[in-house]
């Protein structure tokens, strides 16, 4: 099987989209000429032309909202934002617009768009460009919030993101770009809503999406080397939640923590703390630990930036508190 | 962040203890396993060692103060910290104060770092791992509380191993365990008075194991008999008993009555009559562990356990010191007859100031029993069986022996008292003329 990079992935299944569905369209910052800003869109103009990859002017609410505009007249547009720290910009336009459009209309107006790009802290971006915007997304209802972990799922769960009739954000990590893995040449979709146990255990289960998936992954394996099994699942959806997943783990392990790389408060991973806390209360052996990011803005010395953010060791620590070891 | 030292159960019955002397003062820094202080529990002096680290910042309770268990007593943490909210000792209240261990800290909801608190060291108690009976609230995780509810255990007698004493899975399959590798707890006197009232059934082994509910008698057996175990260091005294001029006794009396249709008088009423006239001699014996007092009774009421076929129960005799062997045969019968049939009322069988427990007619020559509450001694009466005897001159001869095991609640009854009533109830029943003297 073909080892390919993330951005190539996603690259490979907006060419695909592209190819299978004129009414597919890219747009964003520098996505046409400059071929990507990470270079995920190369190629993409050469091959569909300006009419459908289209660069725009640096107006995340005007661009985000033309994408809206675009799918409710009929096409199924893919916009870019650089990061998702400048969708703040067109916040209004996602919460307002494509998340309200088929529940005010209803049922008459869907916006089939995807907003994609990367999430999260990368290094030396300091506090505004360093932000997770899982929380402020998952928390609005109407729109799909999915946050893949490998080239594999990020092929696949573009393609199902694309065909969507639901606004879906589709969340990156800059730092994941170059992240290799296998990806098969035939076509192939991974269903929006379905989490994964990435690794079977027993006595605790480790919960996250997106990049921190590597961190709990290298956790799960200081832990079996300590003599401990721990269950990892990783979400890849986090609207809609694959709660049964988690569940089914947590009433085997009866032990859970969570990994979610932003702000602890009010944040993704404490709504599911608080879910499994709910749903899983008679299985639990300990209160859900939850690993976040401290509650700081991101410090730009690159030591604090390392520290604020969930680590392997604090992972293991977290899963040895819920373990009473 | 500064915590508060709590006083811990030094000792299984342990509710509150008096600081002797502090080994440290404020301003020492203190390492895990230091002595922090000598602290009087109910049984002995005992040196209390720090499960925590830093400085001792202030001493709540000094030197001849006396804290309950979970009270505070000391704070430590580090040099100049903020310790307002901690530094108060528990107030003095006459009910146990529940969930003193929480200090109202300012900070909402902060977990508490606290290591697990060591197992309280252990008085030489004769059972494996005496757990105590907590006071206040109790921790544990919701799994455990599932687990201990599905399995019939009473999570107030065990030891949690997770923070600050939070029962958690591992302590309930820890108790598990010990429940399969101890097998059937010790005898329960159970015991009908005439005839083979227990009878088992004929099933045997199945291929699967099965899972039976816990009626709420069983759940109420387990609970008192665990609780009485486990709270009352329970002590046993054994003697040999002629049985042969009681029999003869009962011998003639049955022979005088009338025919009657309830039957000959039991030798369990001939038992009954003896313990209650020495109870008279050694009220001591007669009496209940309060707590804060005991509680001597005004009235001889003594109980026999019987065998039923989902259970047991104490049918209790009114007044015993105060009856006749008849009166007292007569009542019994009522008595047993209601319980076979689970008719007895709660005042039939609560409240004994002492109980008799017999498996002689199951062919047990002796066993110890539990003790029943609020009494504070049980007699387990062995099979009345033959057997030769070495007399004070030297020769042997067969005699109709019967060995009775007294358990006692050293709380309120010494060794020498137990011993003194269970030599006296022995000459009772082999020179039944003494009683009138």
């Amino acid at each position: 099987m073909p080892v390919i990079a993330f951005r190539q992935a996603l690259r490979d299944a907006m060419d695909e989209e592209l190819a299978r569905d004129q009414n597919v369209i890219l747009m964003g910052e520098e996505v046409a000429q400059y071929n990507g800003a990470y270079k995920v869109s190369q190629g993409l103009l050469d091959k569909y032309g300006p009419d459908r990859i289209i660069d725009t002017p640096i107006t995340e609410e005007g661009f985000t909202g033309a994408g809206i505009g675009a799918a409710l007249v009929g096409l199924r547009p893919i916009v870019e934002w650089m990061t998702l720290n400048f969708s703040a910009q067109a916040f209004d336009q996602v919460l307002n617009n494509a998340a309200k459009m088929l529940s005010m209309s209803g049922g008459q107006l869907k916006v089939p768009i995807v907003f994609r790009g990367p999430n999260g802290p990368a290094e030396y971006l300091s506090s505004q460009h360093s932000q997770s915007f899982q929380a402020f997304y998952t928390h609005i209802p109407g729109i799909k919030v999915v946050a893949p972990s490998t080239p594999y799922d990020a092929k696949g769960m573009l393609k199902s993101a694309v065909r969507d009739d639901n606004p879906v954000i589709f969340l990156e990590t800059e730092m994941m770009y170059g992240l290799k893995g296998e990806v098969p040449e035939e076509e192939y979709l991974v269903p929006l809503g379905k989490a994964e146990i990435k690794r079977a255990g027993e006595e605790v289960t480790l919960i996250s999406f997106s990049k921190p998936m590597q961190t709990i992954l290298e956790a799960a394996d200081v832990l079996e080397k300590e003599g401990y099994s721990a269950e990892v699942i990783d979400l890849r959806s986090l609207r809609p939640l694959d709660e049964e997943a988690v569940y089914s783990s947590v009433v085997k392990t009866n032990r859970c923590v969570i990994v979610d790389n932003d702000w602890p408060m009010a944040s993704f991973g404490s709504y599911l703390g608080w879910l499994i806390s709910k749903n899983c209360f008679d299985s639990l052996d300990a209160p859900v630990e939850m690993v976040a990011m401290e509650d700081v803005p991101m410090p730009y010395n690159h030591a604090l930036e390392l520290a604020v953010q969930p680590s392997v060791e604090k992972i293991v620590a977290a899963a040895k508190r819920v373990m009473y070891v | 962040m500064a915590e508060q030292v709590l006083m811990l159960a030094l000792s299984p019955t342990m509710e509150e203890g008096t600081i002797v002397t502090w080994h440290k003062k404020e301003g020492d820094s203190i390492a895990q396993s230091d002595i922090l202080c000598e602290v009087e529990t109910d049984k002995a002096t005992m040196e209390y060692e720090s499960v925590n680290e830093g400085t001792l910042l202030k001493i709540l309770v000094s030197d001849g103060g006396q804290a309950k268990v979970g009270d505070p007593i000391a704070v430590v943490g580090e040099p100049g910290e903020d310790i307002s909210g901690l530094d108060k000792a528990a107030e003095r209240k006459a009910e146990p104060a529940a969930a003193t261990a929480q200090p109202a800290a300012p900070e909402p909801a902060a977990p508490q770092p606290a290591a697990p608190q060591p197992a309280a060291p252990q008085p030489a108690a004769p059972q494996p791992a005496a757990p105590q009976v907590s006071a206040g609230q109790l921790k544990a995780s919701p799994l455990a509380r599932k687990m201990a509810t599905e399995h019939g255990i009473d999570m107030r007698v065990l030891q949690g191993s997770g923070p600050a004493g939070r029962i958690v899975k591992r302590d309930i399959e820890k108790a598990l365990r010990q429940v399969a590798s101890r097998g059937p707890a010790e005898a329960v006197g159970i015991q009908g008075p005439a005839g083979p009232a227990f009878i088992p059934t004929a099933a045997g082994p199945t291929a699967k194991d099965e899972r039976i509910p816990l009626s709420g008698k069983r759940k109420i057996i387990a609970q008192r008999l665990a609780e009485s175990k486990f709270s009352a260091p329970h002590y046993y005294l054994r003697i040999d008993v002629d049985a042969g001029a009681m029999m003869a006794a009962r011998q003639r009396l049955n022979a005088r009555l009338p025919k009657d249709p309830v039957g000959k008088v039991s030798p369990n009423a001939f038992l009954i009559k003896f313990v209650a006239e020495t109870l008279k001699k050694y009220p001591v014996v007669n009496s209940s562990w309060q707590g804060d007092a005991i509680l001597r009774f005004g009235k001889i009421d003594i109980a026999l356990a019987v065998a039923q076929e989902d259970g047991l129960i104490t049918p209790v005799v009114r007044d015993c010191g105060a009856k006749g062997i008849v009166q007292i045969d007569r009542d019994l019968k009522l008595l047993i007859d209601k319980a076979r049939n689970n008719k007895l009322t709660p005042e039939e069988y609560n409240g004994a100031t002492f109980t008799i427990s017999s498996l002689g007619t199951s062919g047990i020559l002796e066993f110890t029993a539990i003790i029943n509450p609020p009494g504070s001694a049980i007699l387990a009466v062995g099979r009345i069986h033959n057997a030769p005897v070495a007399g004070e001159d030297g020769t042997i001869s067969v005699r109709s022996q019967m060995i009775l095991t007294l358990s006692c609640d050293h709380r309120v009854i010494d060794g020498a008292v137990g011993a003194a009533f269970l030599s006296d109830l022995k000459a009772f029943i082999e020179y039944p003329i003494d009683l009138l003297y």
